[in-house]
Protein backbone atom coordinates (compact mmCIF):
# COMPACT_ATOMS: atom_id res chain seq x y z
CA UNK A 1 0.00 0.00 0.00
CA UNK A 2 2.99 2.44 0.53
CA UNK A 3 4.16 1.83 -2.42
CA UNK A 4 0.93 2.15 -4.27
CA UNK A 5 1.02 5.64 -2.45
CA UNK A 6 4.42 6.56 -3.35
CA UNK A 7 3.57 5.23 -6.85
CA UNK A 8 0.80 8.37 -6.85
CA UNK A 9 2.87 10.56 -5.16
CA UNK A 10 5.72 10.65 -7.04
CA UNK A 11 4.47 9.83 -11.04
CA UNK A 12 1.13 11.45 -10.26
CA UNK A 13 0.37 10.79 -14.01
CA UNK A 14 1.14 6.80 -14.06
CA UNK A 15 -1.98 4.86 -14.25
CA UNK A 16 -3.01 1.75 -16.10
CA UNK A 17 -4.33 3.64 -19.00
CA UNK A 18 -0.66 4.51 -19.67
CA UNK A 19 1.29 1.91 -20.25
CA UNK A 20 4.66 2.30 -18.18
CA UNK A 21 7.88 3.14 -20.34
CA UNK A 22 9.25 0.46 -21.47
CA UNK A 23 12.91 -0.49 -20.47
CA UNK A 24 15.83 -0.56 -23.54
CA UNK A 25 15.81 -3.49 -25.52
CA UNK A 26 19.23 -4.85 -23.59
CA UNK A 27 17.51 -4.70 -20.16
CA UNK A 28 14.22 -6.14 -21.60
CA UNK A 29 15.93 -8.91 -23.08
CA UNK A 30 17.82 -9.23 -19.05
CA UNK A 31 14.73 -8.94 -17.47
CA UNK A 32 12.88 -11.58 -19.94
CA UNK A 33 15.79 -13.98 -18.78
CA UNK A 34 15.71 -12.93 -15.06
CA UNK A 35 11.18 -14.12 -15.46
CA UNK A 36 12.47 -17.14 -17.76
CA UNK A 37 15.48 -18.25 -15.71
CA UNK A 38 15.21 -16.89 -12.19
CA UNK A 39 11.84 -16.81 -11.34
CA UNK A 40 11.50 -19.93 -13.55
CA UNK A 41 13.65 -21.44 -10.61
CA UNK A 42 10.25 -21.90 -8.46
CA UNK A 43 7.06 -21.02 -10.70
CA UNK A 44 8.39 -23.50 -13.98
CA UNK A 45 10.58 -22.17 -16.49
CA UNK A 46 6.83 -22.22 -18.49
CA UNK A 47 5.74 -20.03 -15.35
CA UNK A 48 3.17 -23.34 -15.24
CA UNK A 49 4.14 -23.07 -11.31
CA UNK A 50 6.34 -25.27 -9.08
CA UNK A 51 6.90 -24.65 -5.30
CA UNK A 52 5.53 -21.28 -7.00
CA UNK A 53 2.02 -20.54 -8.14
CA UNK A 54 1.92 -20.06 -11.84
CA UNK A 55 2.46 -17.14 -13.88
CA UNK A 56 0.61 -18.10 -17.20
CA UNK A 57 -2.02 -15.34 -18.51
CA UNK A 58 -4.68 -17.83 -17.35
CA UNK A 59 -3.65 -17.69 -13.71
CA UNK A 60 -2.92 -14.31 -13.27
CA UNK A 61 -6.00 -13.34 -15.24
CA UNK A 62 -7.96 -12.08 -11.59
CA UNK A 63 -4.90 -9.93 -9.80
CA UNK A 64 -4.41 -6.87 -10.20
CA UNK A 65 -1.70 -5.49 -11.92
CA UNK A 66 -0.58 -3.31 -8.76
CA UNK A 67 -0.83 -6.02 -6.60
CA UNK A 68 1.23 -7.88 -8.58
CA UNK A 69 4.01 -5.55 -8.89
CA UNK A 70 4.10 -5.09 -5.18
CA UNK A 71 4.51 -8.92 -4.99
CA UNK A 72 7.33 -8.65 -7.36
CA UNK A 73 9.07 -5.83 -5.33
CA UNK A 74 8.30 -6.47 -1.61
CA UNK A 75 7.73 -10.49 -1.68
CA UNK A 76 5.01 -12.66 0.48
CA UNK A 77 5.24 -12.70 4.02
CA UNK A 78 4.86 -16.27 4.63
CA UNK A 79 5.75 -17.69 1.72
CA UNK A 80 9.11 -18.45 -0.09
CA UNK A 81 8.69 -15.60 -2.15
CA UNK A 82 11.89 -13.11 -1.54
CA UNK A 83 11.54 -9.18 -2.58
CA UNK A 84 13.09 -8.83 -5.70
CA UNK A 85 12.94 -4.71 -5.18
CA UNK A 86 17.56 -5.03 -4.86
CA UNK A 87 17.49 -5.72 -8.32
CA UNK A 88 14.71 -3.93 -10.00
CA UNK A 89 13.07 -0.70 -10.64
CA UNK A 90 9.27 -0.05 -9.73
CA UNK A 91 9.08 0.68 -13.92
CA UNK A 92 10.73 -2.58 -14.89
CA UNK A 93 8.50 -4.15 -12.07
CA UNK A 94 5.33 -3.12 -13.65
CA UNK A 95 6.95 -4.31 -17.40
CA UNK A 96 7.40 -7.52 -16.12
CA UNK A 97 3.46 -7.60 -14.90
CA UNK A 98 2.40 -6.39 -18.31
CA UNK A 99 4.42 -9.26 -19.84
CA UNK A 100 3.60 -11.67 -17.65
CA UNK A 101 -0.20 -11.11 -18.08
CA UNK A 102 0.11 -11.00 -21.94
CA UNK A 103 2.16 -13.72 -22.15
CA UNK A 104 5.99 -14.02 -22.15
CA UNK A 105 6.96 -13.73 -25.56
CA UNK B 1 32.03 -71.28 -51.61
CA UNK B 2 28.09 -71.01 -52.65
CA UNK B 3 27.28 -70.01 -49.09
CA UNK B 4 29.33 -66.88 -49.64
CA UNK B 5 28.97 -66.11 -52.18
CA UNK B 6 24.64 -65.51 -51.33
CA UNK B 7 25.71 -64.17 -48.11
CA UNK B 8 28.23 -61.45 -49.03
CA UNK B 9 25.00 -59.62 -50.80
CA UNK B 10 22.98 -59.87 -47.85
CA UNK B 11 25.51 -58.90 -45.36
CA UNK B 12 26.52 -55.74 -47.74
CA UNK B 13 22.78 -54.98 -47.79
CA UNK B 14 22.67 -54.98 -44.22
CA UNK B 15 25.27 -52.70 -43.78
CA UNK B 16 24.00 -50.24 -46.03
CA UNK B 17 20.47 -50.35 -44.72
CA UNK B 18 22.08 -49.39 -40.84
CA UNK B 19 23.57 -46.41 -42.78
CA UNK B 20 27.13 -46.61 -41.28
CA UNK B 21 29.36 -49.25 -39.57
CA UNK B 22 27.54 -50.37 -36.02
CA UNK B 23 29.34 -47.85 -33.41
CA UNK B 24 31.90 -49.73 -31.61
CA UNK B 25 31.03 -51.74 -27.91
CA UNK B 26 31.39 -49.53 -25.04
CA UNK B 27 31.30 -49.39 -21.33
CA UNK B 28 28.81 -46.27 -19.87
CA UNK B 29 30.92 -45.99 -16.58
CA UNK B 30 32.00 -42.85 -17.89
CA UNK B 31 29.24 -40.96 -19.38
CA UNK B 32 26.52 -38.68 -18.24
CA UNK B 33 23.73 -36.16 -18.76
CA UNK B 34 24.06 -32.59 -19.17
CA UNK B 35 20.39 -30.73 -19.09
CA UNK B 36 19.33 -28.19 -21.06
CA UNK B 37 16.92 -26.46 -19.02
CA UNK B 38 15.06 -24.28 -21.89
CA UNK B 39 15.38 -26.26 -24.89
CA UNK B 40 14.14 -29.67 -22.62
CA UNK B 41 16.93 -31.43 -24.24
CA UNK B 42 19.80 -33.27 -22.46
CA UNK B 43 23.40 -33.91 -23.60
CA UNK B 44 24.92 -37.61 -23.33
CA UNK B 45 28.83 -36.69 -22.29
CA UNK B 46 31.89 -38.66 -21.40
CA UNK B 47 34.22 -37.91 -18.80
CA UNK B 48 37.16 -39.60 -19.97
CA UNK B 49 38.02 -37.71 -22.76
CA UNK B 50 35.29 -34.95 -21.68
CA UNK B 51 33.36 -34.97 -24.90
CA UNK B 52 30.29 -34.28 -25.97
CA UNK B 53 28.93 -37.97 -27.56
CA UNK B 54 25.23 -36.52 -28.67
CA UNK B 55 22.15 -34.83 -28.01
CA UNK B 56 18.51 -35.96 -27.02
CA UNK B 57 15.67 -33.15 -27.49
CA UNK B 58 12.05 -33.88 -26.51
CA UNK B 59 11.94 -33.76 -22.99
CA UNK B 60 9.68 -31.25 -22.13
CA UNK B 61 10.16 -28.43 -19.72
CA UNK B 62 13.06 -29.31 -17.41
CA UNK B 63 13.54 -26.82 -15.28
CA UNK B 64 14.56 -28.35 -11.97
CA UNK B 65 15.11 -31.25 -13.69
CA UNK B 66 17.36 -34.10 -12.24
CA UNK B 67 18.05 -38.00 -13.14
CA UNK B 68 18.25 -41.19 -12.17
CA UNK B 69 20.41 -43.82 -13.66
CA UNK B 70 19.08 -47.62 -14.09
CA UNK B 71 21.59 -50.27 -12.32
CA UNK B 72 23.81 -51.02 -15.25
CA UNK B 73 24.08 -47.32 -16.43
CA UNK B 74 22.55 -47.48 -19.48
CA UNK B 75 19.23 -45.88 -19.02
CA UNK B 76 18.66 -42.63 -17.70
CA UNK B 77 15.76 -41.77 -16.00
CA UNK B 78 14.46 -38.27 -16.59
CA UNK B 79 12.25 -36.20 -14.05
CA UNK B 80 10.93 -32.97 -16.01
CA UNK B 81 8.97 -30.57 -14.35
CA UNK B 82 5.99 -30.44 -16.41
CA UNK B 83 5.07 -34.22 -14.82
CA UNK B 84 7.43 -35.68 -17.61
CA UNK B 85 9.18 -39.07 -17.05
CA UNK B 86 11.68 -40.35 -19.37
CA UNK B 87 13.91 -43.00 -20.10
CA UNK B 88 16.73 -42.48 -22.10
CA UNK B 89 18.98 -44.81 -23.58
CA UNK B 90 22.45 -43.49 -22.85
CA UNK B 91 24.51 -45.50 -26.16
CA UNK B 92 21.53 -45.19 -28.45
CA UNK B 93 21.05 -41.96 -27.28
CA UNK B 94 17.48 -41.76 -27.61
CA UNK B 95 14.03 -42.14 -25.58
CA UNK B 96 13.17 -45.55 -25.24
CA UNK B 97 9.87 -44.41 -23.29
CA UNK B 98 8.31 -41.45 -22.18
CA UNK B 99 5.14 -40.89 -20.16
CA UNK B 100 3.30 -37.63 -18.49
CA UNK B 101 2.37 -38.91 -15.04
CA UNK B 102 1.55 -35.52 -13.49
CA UNK B 103 0.94 -32.07 -13.70
CA UNK B 104 3.74 -30.82 -12.42
CA UNK B 105 6.95 -33.05 -10.07
CA UNK B 106 9.92 -32.22 -8.88
CA UNK B 107 12.44 -35.38 -8.89
CA UNK B 108 12.63 -38.94 -8.48
CA UNK B 109 14.27 -41.64 -6.95
CA UNK B 110 15.41 -45.03 -8.26
CA UNK B 111 14.38 -48.26 -5.71
CA UNK B 112 17.49 -50.92 -4.20
CA UNK B 113 16.64 -53.54 -6.58
CA UNK B 114 16.76 -50.98 -9.49
CA UNK B 115 12.65 -52.42 -10.78
CA UNK B 116 11.20 -49.03 -9.69
CA UNK B 117 11.35 -45.34 -10.35
CA UNK B 118 9.13 -43.41 -7.93
CA UNK B 119 8.45 -39.83 -8.93
CA UNK B 120 7.89 -37.00 -6.36
CA UNK B 121 5.23 -34.60 -7.49
CA UNK B 122 3.54 -31.00 -6.58
CA UNK B 123 0.61 -31.20 -8.51
CA UNK B 124 -1.22 -33.32 -7.64
CA UNK B 125 0.66 -33.99 -4.80
CA UNK B 126 1.98 -37.60 -4.25
CA UNK B 127 4.64 -40.00 -5.05
CA UNK B 128 4.28 -42.49 -8.45
CA UNK B 129 5.60 -45.55 -8.62
CA UNK B 130 7.04 -46.72 -11.90
CA UNK B 131 8.41 -50.00 -13.40
CA UNK B 132 11.61 -49.17 -14.60
CA UNK B 133 11.77 -51.17 -17.42
CA UNK B 134 7.95 -50.33 -18.84
CA UNK B 135 7.55 -47.02 -17.32
CA UNK B 136 4.27 -48.69 -16.40
CA UNK B 137 2.62 -47.73 -13.01
CA UNK B 138 2.51 -49.80 -10.24
CA UNK B 139 1.54 -47.87 -7.31
CA UNK B 140 0.19 -44.62 -6.19
CA UNK B 141 0.60 -42.83 -3.01
CA UNK B 142 -1.36 -39.13 -2.78
CA UNK B 143 0.25 -36.79 0.03
CA UNK B 144 -2.69 -36.57 2.13
CA UNK B 145 -1.66 -34.93 5.48
CA UNK B 146 -3.17 -35.34 9.13
CA UNK B 147 -5.81 -32.68 7.96
CA UNK B 148 -6.63 -34.16 5.33
CA UNK B 149 -5.21 -31.48 2.40
CA UNK B 150 -2.73 -32.31 -0.33
CA UNK B 151 0.33 -31.24 -0.07
CA UNK B 152 3.49 -30.85 -2.59
CA UNK B 153 6.07 -33.74 -1.76
CA UNK B 154 10.03 -32.98 -2.22
CA UNK B 155 12.65 -34.80 -0.80
CA UNK B 156 11.90 -38.26 -2.40
CA UNK B 157 15.16 -40.87 -1.99
CA UNK B 158 15.70 -44.76 -1.87
CA UNK B 159 16.73 -45.98 1.29
CA UNK B 160 17.74 -50.09 1.79
CA UNK B 161 14.79 -52.52 2.10
CA UNK B 162 13.67 -51.38 -1.20
CA UNK B 163 11.84 -48.38 0.70
CA UNK B 164 11.53 -44.90 -0.27
CA UNK B 165 11.40 -41.71 1.86
CA UNK B 166 9.87 -38.69 1.08
CA UNK B 167 9.05 -35.48 2.69
CA UNK B 168 5.43 -33.12 2.73
CA UNK B 169 6.17 -29.79 2.09
CA UNK B 170 3.04 -28.52 3.09
CA UNK B 171 1.91 -30.72 5.46
CA UNK B 172 5.05 -30.87 7.13
CA UNK B 173 5.67 -34.69 7.22
CA UNK B 174 7.98 -37.33 6.35
CA UNK B 175 6.93 -40.82 4.96
CA UNK B 176 8.44 -43.98 4.76
CA UNK B 177 7.11 -46.51 1.81
CA UNK B 178 8.36 -49.74 1.81
CA UNK B 179 7.47 -51.97 -1.84
CA UNK B 180 8.89 -55.48 -0.88
CA UNK B 181 4.99 -55.70 -3.02
CA UNK B 182 5.08 -53.05 -5.41
CA UNK B 183 0.93 -52.87 -5.96
CA UNK B 184 0.94 -52.77 -2.32
CA UNK B 185 2.85 -49.85 -0.70
CA UNK B 186 3.21 -50.05 3.23
CA UNK B 187 3.43 -46.47 4.54
CA UNK B 188 4.58 -45.39 7.80
CA UNK B 189 4.53 -41.50 8.45
CA UNK B 190 5.47 -39.05 10.48
CA UNK B 191 4.03 -35.68 11.30
CA UNK B 192 4.58 -32.70 12.89
CA UNK B 193 7.89 -32.52 12.06
CA UNK B 194 8.18 -28.92 11.35
CA UNK B 195 7.41 -26.26 8.97
CA UNK B 196 7.50 -26.58 5.05
CA UNK B 197 10.44 -29.58 4.45
CA UNK B 198 11.87 -27.93 1.28
CA UNK B 199 14.27 -31.07 0.78
CA UNK B 200 15.87 -33.90 2.10
CA UNK B 201 18.94 -36.15 1.58
CA UNK B 202 20.05 -39.69 3.09
CA UNK B 203 23.34 -40.72 4.22
CA UNK B 204 25.57 -42.78 2.05
CA UNK B 205 25.10 -45.54 3.98
CA UNK B 206 21.35 -45.43 3.74
CA UNK B 207 20.68 -44.58 7.39
CA UNK B 208 19.93 -41.30 8.19
CA UNK B 209 17.02 -39.10 6.12
CA UNK B 210 17.60 -35.64 7.02
CA UNK B 211 15.09 -32.99 5.74
CA UNK B 212 15.95 -29.20 5.82
CA UNK B 213 12.99 -26.97 6.77
CA UNK B 214 12.59 -23.56 5.41
CA UNK B 215 9.90 -22.76 7.34
CA UNK B 216 12.36 -22.57 10.61
CA UNK B 217 15.56 -22.87 11.52
CA UNK B 218 16.42 -26.11 11.91
CA UNK B 219 16.51 -29.74 10.50
CA UNK B 220 14.88 -33.30 10.86
CA UNK B 221 16.61 -36.38 11.32
CA UNK B 222 14.98 -39.58 10.71
CA UNK B 223 17.29 -42.75 11.94
CA UNK B 224 15.94 -45.45 9.82
CA UNK B 225 17.36 -48.44 11.92
CA UNK B 226 15.39 -47.22 14.67
CA UNK B 227 12.11 -45.68 13.09
CA UNK B 228 10.09 -46.00 16.28
CA UNK B 229 12.33 -43.56 17.86
CA UNK B 230 10.61 -41.02 15.67
CA UNK B 231 12.06 -38.16 14.20
CA UNK B 232 13.97 -35.90 16.50
CA UNK B 233 15.08 -32.03 15.37
CA UNK B 234 18.51 -31.36 14.48
CA UNK B 235 20.53 -27.75 14.73
CA UNK B 236 17.12 -26.67 16.00
CA UNK B 237 17.38 -22.31 15.86
CA UNK B 238 20.93 -22.47 13.78
CA UNK B 239 19.72 -18.82 12.77
CA UNK B 240 19.40 -17.44 16.38
CA UNK B 241 16.29 -15.87 16.02
CA UNK B 242 17.72 -13.50 13.14
CA UNK B 243 15.83 -12.36 10.38
CA UNK B 244 17.04 -13.98 7.28
CA UNK B 245 18.40 -13.03 3.87
CA UNK B 246 15.52 -13.37 0.98
CA UNK B 247 16.52 -16.79 -0.44
CA UNK B 248 16.26 -16.08 -4.04
CA UNK B 249 16.94 -19.86 -5.08
CA UNK B 250 16.15 -22.56 -2.86
CA UNK B 251 19.18 -24.68 -1.31
CA UNK B 252 19.26 -28.60 -2.62
CA UNK B 253 20.42 -31.01 -0.23
CA UNK B 254 20.76 -33.75 -2.53
CA UNK B 255 23.99 -33.02 -2.93
CA UNK B 256 24.85 -32.65 0.77
CA UNK B 257 28.60 -33.14 1.92
CA UNK B 258 28.99 -35.95 4.40
CA UNK B 259 32.29 -36.11 5.02
CA UNK B 260 33.05 -39.23 7.15
CA UNK B 261 32.17 -38.05 10.67
CA UNK B 262 30.56 -34.63 9.54
CA UNK B 263 28.05 -33.02 7.60
CA UNK B 264 28.22 -29.87 5.63
CA UNK B 265 24.95 -28.26 4.46
CA UNK B 266 23.91 -24.75 3.17
CA UNK B 267 22.43 -22.22 5.61
CA UNK B 268 18.82 -21.10 4.72
CA UNK B 269 18.88 -17.42 4.29
CA UNK B 270 22.68 -17.11 5.80
CA UNK B 271 26.00 -16.87 4.14
CA UNK B 272 27.03 -19.79 5.54
CA UNK B 273 27.90 -23.89 5.76
CA UNK B 274 26.86 -25.59 9.08
CA UNK B 275 28.75 -28.03 9.68
CA UNK B 276 26.89 -30.93 11.76
CA UNK B 277 28.89 -33.84 13.67
CA UNK B 278 27.34 -37.22 13.36
CA UNK B 279 28.06 -38.42 16.14
CA UNK B 280 25.84 -36.63 18.68
CA UNK B 281 24.19 -34.33 15.30
CA UNK B 282 24.90 -30.87 17.18
CA UNK B 283 26.52 -28.05 15.64
CA UNK B 284 29.89 -28.70 15.03
CA UNK B 285 31.07 -25.20 13.27
CA UNK B 286 30.17 -22.87 10.54
CA UNK B 287 32.05 -21.28 7.78
CA UNK B 288 31.28 -18.05 5.86
CA UNK B 289 30.83 -18.39 2.37
CA UNK B 290 30.46 -15.73 -0.51
CA UNK B 291 26.50 -15.79 -0.95
CA UNK B 292 23.35 -17.90 0.28
CA UNK B 293 24.84 -21.85 -0.65
CA UNK B 294 22.77 -23.75 -3.06
CA UNK B 295 24.77 -26.88 -3.58
CA UNK B 296 26.95 -28.32 -0.81
CA UNK B 297 29.16 -31.18 -2.74
CA UNK B 298 31.75 -33.07 -0.90
CA UNK B 299 34.28 -34.43 -3.45
CA UNK B 300 34.75 -38.11 -3.53
CA UNK B 301 37.57 -38.27 -0.79
CA UNK B 302 35.76 -36.01 1.09
CA UNK B 303 38.91 -33.60 1.53
CA UNK B 304 37.46 -30.67 -0.19
CA UNK B 305 33.76 -29.39 -0.55
CA UNK B 306 32.40 -27.16 -3.44
CA UNK B 307 29.51 -25.01 -3.06
CA UNK B 308 27.87 -22.95 -5.10
CA UNK B 309 25.32 -19.49 -4.40
CA UNK B 310 21.98 -17.97 -5.07
CA UNK B 311 21.17 -15.14 -7.28
CA UNK B 312 22.56 -12.33 -7.49
CA UNK B 313 25.98 -14.26 -6.15
CA UNK B 314 25.88 -16.97 -8.27
CA UNK B 315 28.63 -16.31 -10.29
CA UNK B 316 30.95 -17.78 -8.06
CA UNK B 317 31.74 -21.09 -6.65
CA UNK B 318 34.04 -21.52 -3.34
CA UNK B 319 36.27 -24.28 -2.75
CA UNK B 320 36.50 -25.75 1.24
CA UNK B 321 38.90 -27.49 2.38
CA UNK B 322 37.45 -29.56 5.00
CA UNK B 323 39.98 -30.27 7.83
CA UNK B 324 40.97 -26.69 8.47
CA UNK B 325 36.70 -25.73 7.60
CA UNK B 326 38.82 -22.42 5.28
CA UNK B 327 37.63 -21.35 2.00
CA UNK B 328 40.77 -21.95 -0.20
CA UNK B 329 39.90 -21.08 -3.20
CA UNK B 330 37.54 -18.97 -5.06
CA UNK B 331 36.56 -19.24 -8.47
CA UNK B 332 34.67 -17.34 -10.87
CA UNK B 333 33.32 -19.35 -13.24
CA UNK B 334 30.26 -17.42 -15.29
CA UNK B 335 26.83 -16.09 -15.25
CA UNK B 336 24.45 -18.19 -13.27
CA UNK B 337 26.27 -21.42 -11.98
CA UNK B 338 23.84 -23.72 -11.47
CA UNK B 339 24.93 -27.11 -10.64
CA UNK B 340 28.59 -28.90 -10.02
CA UNK B 341 29.63 -32.81 -10.67
CA UNK B 342 32.90 -34.48 -9.81
CA UNK B 343 33.85 -36.97 -11.83
CA UNK B 344 33.93 -40.47 -10.20
CA UNK B 345 36.99 -39.87 -8.38
CA UNK B 346 37.14 -36.25 -8.46
CA UNK B 347 39.76 -35.32 -10.43
CA UNK B 348 37.91 -33.16 -12.35
CA UNK B 349 34.59 -30.94 -11.82
CA UNK B 350 32.13 -30.27 -14.21
CA UNK B 351 30.26 -26.84 -13.55
CA UNK B 352 27.05 -25.78 -15.57
CA UNK B 353 26.98 -21.84 -16.26
CA UNK B 354 23.36 -21.51 -17.55
CA UNK B 355 23.49 -17.60 -18.91
CA UNK B 356 27.12 -18.48 -20.57
CA UNK B 357 25.59 -21.45 -22.17
CA UNK B 358 28.29 -23.66 -21.46
CA UNK B 359 30.27 -26.43 -19.07
CA UNK B 360 32.99 -25.78 -17.34
CA UNK B 361 35.54 -28.37 -16.35
CA UNK B 362 37.86 -27.80 -13.38
CA UNK B 363 40.83 -30.08 -12.43
CA UNK B 364 39.95 -30.39 -8.43
CA UNK B 365 43.64 -30.72 -7.31
CA UNK B 366 45.24 -27.67 -9.24
CA UNK B 367 41.75 -25.39 -9.68
CA UNK B 368 42.60 -24.64 -13.17
CA UNK B 369 40.42 -24.94 -15.96
CA UNK B 370 40.82 -27.50 -18.28
CA UNK B 371 38.15 -27.34 -20.77
CA UNK B 372 34.66 -26.08 -21.66
CA UNK B 373 31.78 -27.85 -23.45
CA UNK B 374 29.01 -25.73 -25.00
CA UNK B 375 25.49 -26.23 -23.83
CA UNK B 376 22.18 -23.97 -24.40
CA UNK B 377 21.41 -23.31 -20.64
CA UNK B 378 22.77 -26.03 -18.81
CA UNK B 379 21.83 -26.97 -15.38
CA UNK B 380 21.91 -30.11 -13.83
CA UNK B 381 25.11 -32.36 -14.76
CA UNK B 382 24.74 -36.46 -13.44
CA UNK B 383 26.99 -39.14 -14.10
CA UNK B 384 26.37 -42.49 -14.05
CA UNK B 385 28.18 -43.66 -11.37
CA UNK B 386 25.06 -41.98 -8.78
CA UNK B 387 23.77 -45.47 -10.08
CA UNK B 388 25.36 -47.25 -7.51
CA UNK B 389 24.98 -44.61 -4.77
CA UNK B 390 22.08 -44.93 -1.98
CA UNK B 391 20.31 -41.28 -2.25
CA UNK B 392 20.91 -40.61 -5.76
Amino acid sequence: MAGLLCAAIFFPGLTWADPPAAPAPARQAELLNLVRQDCGSCHGLRLEGGLGLPLTPQALGEKSPDALRETILHGRAGTPMPPWQPFLTEAEADWIVQMLLKGLP
Amino acid sequence: MRYHFLMFPLLFSLFILSGCAPAPLRGTGDLGVVIERAAGSIQVVETTNRTRLGQVPGLGDLSHASVNYSRDERYAYVFGRDGGLTKVDLLKMRIEKRVMQSGNSIGGAISQDGRLVAVANYTPGGVKIFDSATLEQVADIPAIDQAGKPSKVVGLVDAPGNRFVFSLYDGGEIWLAELRDPAKPVLRKFANIGREPYDAMITADGRYYVAGLFGEDGLVLLDLWHPDDGVRRVLDGYGKGEQKLPVYKMPHLEGWAATGSELLVPAVGRHEVLVIDQNNWTEAGRIPVHGQPVFVVARPDNRQVWVNFAFPNNDTVQVIDVPSRTVVKTLKPGKAVLHLEFTPRGEHVWVSVRDDDRVAIYDSETFAKIGELPADKPSGIFFTPRAHRIGL
